[in-house]
């Protein structure tokens, strides 16, 4: 029989901080300015610099300690890692290995045989390094060090998960902790959250650990679910070919959809970790974090109940809201303008989600203003726009997110409730389909449906089918 | 014990390509630091509280705001080379 493997997987998740500026002086942290303009002597590593840490770091890394259930080291250091290479201009990076700030926590995540606790071993200040690009002619290499000194937290999990969909389902809930603190905005393809995956397997049965790898460069969920599949795969096949596993560092490749070592033996990983001598240890006293607990935002799990009880939400629409904070956001700012939670919930639900779906967009893109959306619901329940045109008009709030009120006012889509109009197109109708009103009259009166539509149609969509149906039962009565 | 392997290793590590004799003078000299750290090893230190930092100072903090403007020509004056706002490196890859 062949023989049953199991696969043991940790995370290292890198988390890029929403400070304003770096985390050893004061250079701007904003994405996306030209090469090296946000840079100074501490941050491109000049001899005699000296850093002195930014404290929203230290308050942002509590924040995610305490709600990821850490035990915090009330006395913590930095230390110096050690390594040459050109995105590291100081050639040593400011961490935390021996007394790293938050330690021991855990998350709960759902599975599908139910709630998984997943323990974080530690979670650690450091700075981010600079960005290489290579040129493609010439031999070189250039360096932008906007990125270097930008704040990071590495958030280290105990070897607990055992699949792509834990390892998803732990993810999602660590970014969705993290954004609804604003700590971070956690975009993956932007690399404000990075995931590193260590990944071992071993006979089912057996309690030691096999070798593990360690695997960088996943920028989507997708690709780190393929990237476990296939590290999984490989592993499996070099023991099975009577093989050993190399404790390395694996770089994937999602087009190839495979992966290959990243350092040769030459490079061997050691640190040679030291306590950094220039920054003075953080002592965060008990009165700090008493602070920290006490302005902890609303996070989702009384999000979500609040929801149910609050906007009589069903369990099931307060967990696709609560999701993600920028759709609680919207949702909630709606439902308070328009005093109509559950529409609100309708149109995030359903119009919403469909349109983002099919625009792959993460939730975080959508930017249209609940103002427009609350207006929108107020208009159809008014009756002064049908829901056919209401979807219409949402289709252009969900685009260019213009007003409601003026969109329809200038295409004309307004509802005709006029009966004189009606009238004459109920009237129109009827004539048009008489066998249609033939069987109506001998009991068939499911046709009416028919009838409604025909009337609909002729106002373009803009006829108020209320008054339509009723116009149209009263005629076939008479 | 820095023997030639250990040596060849920290040369590894050091980015340093050094010649007989310096190896020879750095095996040497490292000799000594590790005889003066085990000395110091020998010590009772078991009473004594470990010390990460030699001044008695703590909480040396920034607040977050952005203080650096756009320095980049004096910042790019240091690099050896340099093409369009960027250091011009040795290919790392």
């Amino acid at each position: 029989m062949a023989k049953q493997y199991e696969t043991v997987i940790g995370l290292e998740v890198h988390v890029e901080l929403a400070t304003k500026t770096k985390i050893f002086c004061g250079c701007s942290t904003e994405f996306g300015g030209a090469p090296n303009t946000h840079t100074c002597p501490v941050c491109t590593g000049m001899p005699g610099s000296l850093p002195v840490l930014n404290k929203q770091v230290v308050e942002l890394a509590l924040e995610v300690g305490l709600a990821a259930n850490c035990e915090i080291n009330q006395y913590c250091k930095f230390d110096r890692k050690n390594y040459f290479y050109p995105d590291n201009p100081q050639n040593y990076q400011i961490s935390q290995l021996y007394l790293p700030i938050c330690h021991d926590g855990k998350i709960e995540i759902d599975t599908p045989i139910g709630k998984k606790s997943i323990r974080i071993h530690e979670i650690h200040m450091e700075e981010d390094a600079g960005k290489l690009v290579h040129d493609e002619w010439d031999d070189c290499s250039y360096v932008d060090y906007n990125r270097s000194g930008v704040p990071l937290i590495e958030i280290v999990s105990e070897p607990d998960m055992r699949n792509a969909d834990e390892v998803i389902a732990y993810l999602e809930k660590l970014r969705m902790i993290v954004q609804y603190l604003g700590a971070s905005d956690c975009k993956l393809q932007e690399g404000s959250m990075r995931a590193d995956v260590n990944l071992s397997v071993r006979e089912v049965g057996n309690p030691n650990f096999g070798t593990r790898t360690e695997m960088k460069n996943l920028n989507s969920f997708k690709a780190i679910a393929r990237a476990i599949e296939g590290e999984r795969e490989r592993q499996i096949e070099l023991l099975e070919e009577g093989k050993t596993v190399l404790q390395e560092t694996r770089r994937w490749d999602d087009n190839k959809e495979s992966s290959y070592p990243m350092r040769s033996k030459e490079d061997a990983k050691d640190y040679r970790y030291f306590p950094d001598p220039d920054l003075p240890p953080v002592v965060i006293s008990d009165e700090w974090i008493a602070e920290i607990r006490k302005k902890q935002p609303e996070l989702q799990p009384e999000k979500k109940l609040r929801y149910q009880t609050e906007y009589q939400l069903s369990e099931y629409d307060a967990d696709l809201i609560t999701g993600t904070k920028k759709i609680a956001d919207l949702f909630e700012e709606t439902a308070n303008l328009c005093k109509q939670p559950k529409k609100a919930a309708n149109w995030i639900i359903g119009e919403t989600f469909r349109l983002a779906k099919e625009k792959k967009m993460e939730p975080e893109q959508i930017s249209y203003s609940p103002e427009h959306l609350a207006k929108l619901i107020e208009m159809t329940e008014a009756g002064s726009i049908t829901q056919t045109v209401a979807k219409n008009v949402f289709f252009h709030i969900f685009e260019e997110d213009i007003e409601p009120e003026q969109y329809v006012k200038q295409h004309g889509l307004g509802a005709v409730s006029d009966s004189s109009e009606l009238e004459a197109i109920v009237k129109m109708v009827l004539e048009e389909n008489p066998s249609t009103v033939e069987q109506y009259k001998a009991g068939k009166e499911k046709v009416v449906g028919f009838l409604i539509g025909q009337a609909m149609k002729k106002t373009k969509g803009k006829g108020n089918p209320g008054i339509i149906s009723k116009m149209i039962k009263e005629q076939l009565t008479k | 014990m820095i023997d030639d392997e250990m040596m060849e290793y920290i040369g590894i590590l050091a980015k340093l390509e050094l010649s007989k004799e310096e190896k020879e003078q750095a095996k040497a000299d490292m000799q000594k630091m590790l005889n003066y750290i085990d000395q110091l090893n020998k010590l009772d230190t078991s009473k004594v509280e470990p010390m990460s930092h030699i001044f008695p100072i703590t909480n040396v903090f920034r607040e977050d705001v952005v203080t650096n403007g756009e320095d980049r020509e004096a910042m790019l004056a240091n690099a050896p080379k340099q093409k369009n706002g960027q250091y011009q490196v040795a290919k790392t890859v």
